[in-house]
């Protein structure tokens, strides 16, 4: 059974169909790169996967669930454009919080590991709004780690990261791909997506235009896909 | 028990980040502070009058400022998407709607405790004739308040002229909670405690709060997911 | 076709209107308050009018959020904004008829407060459509708020009904005789109301109806 499985979703904005038919499936352990140009409506696939806006039509499943359910929600983590960690508060206040909202055993511990992990522990106490934009970035990493997800949505979390955040996920999306997780990522970073892919989807103007394993062509050459099934 | 816990944890995070930043209820007591002082201009009142007009007064003081600290309820979660990862989380909306509306209670409540003093200061008013009763009144009317207040916080949080939708929204649907707090308080503020006649002032107050926040619990869902 | 009956309805209902109109201007003058007795046939009428228009429009909101389907917000925003204008006549009527017999143009009467803030809660909710642009968003929470808005009218009206009891002033109307054979043109004059306003909601309806297929048509002219 995929772990990931859209079916028939169309999603609408009044009248307008920003999704047609998205079909789309995703196995343990396997990472989705999802491409396509601005406008494609990427974003909006993510969210409705991830549970923010319900589809029009069709219907999404992670683990067999609705994403809206608890425990699809316990096993999901997002990235999205924005930080989604609180100004105001600490890198660890934070983390604490969001560990207590998921149910965690030992919030605390669990925060002071992922703050290592992402190269925080010395700013824990910092206020997030004095971070800078990396250290900002990878304690959105951390939040979004924190509850050991075993499904992972992010759009395009390459991009406005600098280099020593580029480092850190990618560090942590192999080794979450090397135990069994899944991942679906938007993305216009095409080497470095490429890089951790198993698959690929094109999403052309609301419609899946082109899904399949990664190969070696598109690796070597990310225009290729475009070309071959986009529009110019 | 563990919702308790998830509404707990809402409101602790929200009156922590408003305690750090301070934004909402220093305006709010600013704001509160002008009105008292705006109105003993326009009123040269004696203290019986101002006795009587005490509740409408407490109560406009009370609903304006409030609704500068509703405002930020949700507004604080814009900033950097903190509002997706909220509704992400595996906790029930209604868990997330009642923790904001818990810690907007707790702000109001206190600018209202230090509003009441300065008006009994401004005024030459003693408002403390009857406390137990005005403080019931007003955690009845606030809780009203931010129970609307807070639910519409939600509803307006990225439209159009979010500000000025917030009051105009609120206001209209609060008048019956509103008229019965104002009517109550100014009856305690001269010296009458709630007798057969206001009960039914009191009566309202309670149906209203205890109506609006089951519509409100159940219809947040809809408004945060769409 | 159906647009030819809508128009044939609303010319009924217009002439049902005028000529009612031209026979209660016949009948005797009311004894304690003279002709200005006479605005009852328009004022109640309206009111009931748009009483029944906002459960319409609750109705049509609940099964909005409930099927989703466009056509609903459509009806909930058609027949709100013609029961507000209805409820508008009602409190233009009921200020005329106190500018006559009690001088003055407003009063805190128990009926006029609760019609004035009934409109400002309807009116609420148009600002608040007026407010969003995106059509889903717009339609689910114009529909909560006209949940709220129908649950709060008894609890408005009940609360200044008792305040109004407690603290009495003059009542703006009451008093007056209704002699049995004037019934008659009150009910034509309540139908033809009630005609007249579905008339002005189907064509308010079919114009939302329109204005969103351009706005989706717009959408995907701009979107590539």
């Amino acid at each position: 059974m995929s772990v990931v499985a859209v079916d028939g979703v169309w999603k609408f904005y009044g009248d307008y169909a920003a999704l047609r038919d998205v079909r789309l499936e995703a196995a343990a352990g396997s990472c989705l790169a999802l491409i396509g140009r601005n406008g494609a409506g990427k974003t909006t696939l993510l969210r409705t996967i991830a549970g923010f806006s319900r589809p029009g039509r069709g219907q999404v499943r992670i683990f067999g669930q609705e994403p809206r359910q608890a425990e699809a929600r316990r096993r999901m983590g997002f990235i999205g454009h924005g930080i989604a960690v609180y100004d105001e508060l600490s890198a660890l206040e934070n983390l604490v919080l969001f560990a207590r909202l998921y149910g965690l055993a030992d919030p605390r511990r669990a925060a002071l590991e992922w703050l290592e992990r992402t190269g925080l522990e010395r700013v824990r106490n910092g206020l997030v709004r004095e971070f800078s934009r990396g250290m900002r970035q990878r304690l959105a990493v951390a939040r979004a780690f924190l509850h050991e997800p075993s499904v992972l949505i992010l759009d395009e979390p390459f991009t406005a990261l600098d280099d020593r955040a580029i480092a850190v996920l990618q560090r942590l999306l192999r080794e979450a791909l090397a135990s069994g997780k899944t991942i679906l990522m938007s993305t216009h970073q095409l080497r470095e997506a490429l890089d951790l892919a198993s698959h690929v989807a094109l999403l052309n103007r609301g419609q899946v235009a082109f899904q399949g394993a990664a190969t070696p062509e598109m690796v070597s050459d990310p225009g290729y896909v475009y070309a071959r099934y986009g529009e110019a | 028990m563990r919702f308790f816990h998830q509404v707990y944890v809402i409101a602790a995070k929200d009156l922590r980040a408003e305690l750090r930043t301070k934004e909402a209820i220093n305006a709010a007591l600013a704001f509160a502070l002008v009105i008292l002082l705006m109105f003993s201009f326009a009123f040269d009142p004696q203290e019986e009058t101002t006795r009587e007009i005490s509740g409408g007064l407490l109560w406009i003081v009370f609903a304006f400022a409030g609704t500068l600290v509703l405002n930020r309820s949700f507004a604080r979660e814009q900033p950097n998407d903190c509002l997706d990862a909220l509704i992400a989380a595996p906790i029930p909306p209604a868990a997330l709607y009642l923790g904001k509306v818990a810690a907007n209670f707790l702000l109001v409540l206190a600018v209202e405790m230090v509003s009441l003093p300065v008006f009994g200061i401004f005024y030459n008013v003693r408002w403390t004739a009857q406390f137990p009763e005005l403080m019931l009144v007003v955690a009845l009317g606030t809780w009203a308040l931010t129970v609307i207040g807070t639910f519409f916080s939600a509803l307006t949080v990225n439209i159009r002229l979010r500000e000025v939708m917030l009051p105009m929204l609120t206001y209209p649907i609060l008048v019956p909670a509103l008229m019965g707090a104002m009517l109550l308080t100014s009856g305690l503020v001269m010296g009458k405690p709630i007798g057969p006649e206001s009960a039914v002032w009191l009566r309202l107050l309670i149906g209203f709060d205890a109506i609006f926040t089951a519509v409100s619990v159940l219809l947040v869902e809809t408004v945060l997911v769409g | 076709m159906r647009d030819k009956i809508v128009y044939a309805l609303g010319l009924a209902a217009a002439l049902v209107i005028a000529w009612n109109t031209y026979a209660i201007s016949q009948l005797p003058d009311e004894v304690q308050q003279g002709a200005v007795f006479k605005i009852i046939f328009f004022h109640v009428p309206v009111a009931i009018t748009a009483m029944i228009f906002a459960a319409v429009a609750l109705i049509a909101s609940v099964l909005f959020l409930i099927t989703r389907k466009f056509q609903f917000d459509a009806l909930a925003v058609a027949v709100t904004e013609v029961g507000l204008a209805f409820l508008a006549a009602n409190l233009v009527t009921g200020s005329l008829w106190g500018r006559q017999i009690w001088g003055i143009w407003w009063t805190w009467d128990a009926r006029l407060t609760s019609a004035l803030v009934c409109w400002l809660l309807y009116a609420g909710y148009l600002m608040l459509r007026r407010a969003i642009e995106e059509p889903t968003q717009r339609a689910t929470f114009a529909a909560v708020f006209s949940i709220f808005a129908f649950l709060d009218v008894p609890i408005v009206v009940f609360s200044i009904k008792w305040w109004r009891t407690q603290h009495p002033q003059p009542v703006f109307w009451g008093g007056g005789s209704f002699p049995p054979d004037w019934s008659r043109h009150f009910l034509y004059n309540m139908l033809a109301m009630v005609a007249l306003g579905v008339v002005l909601a189907a064509v308010r309806y079919s114009q939302e109806e329109s204005q969103r297929e351009i706005d989706s048509l717009r959408r995907m002219a701009h979107a590539f």
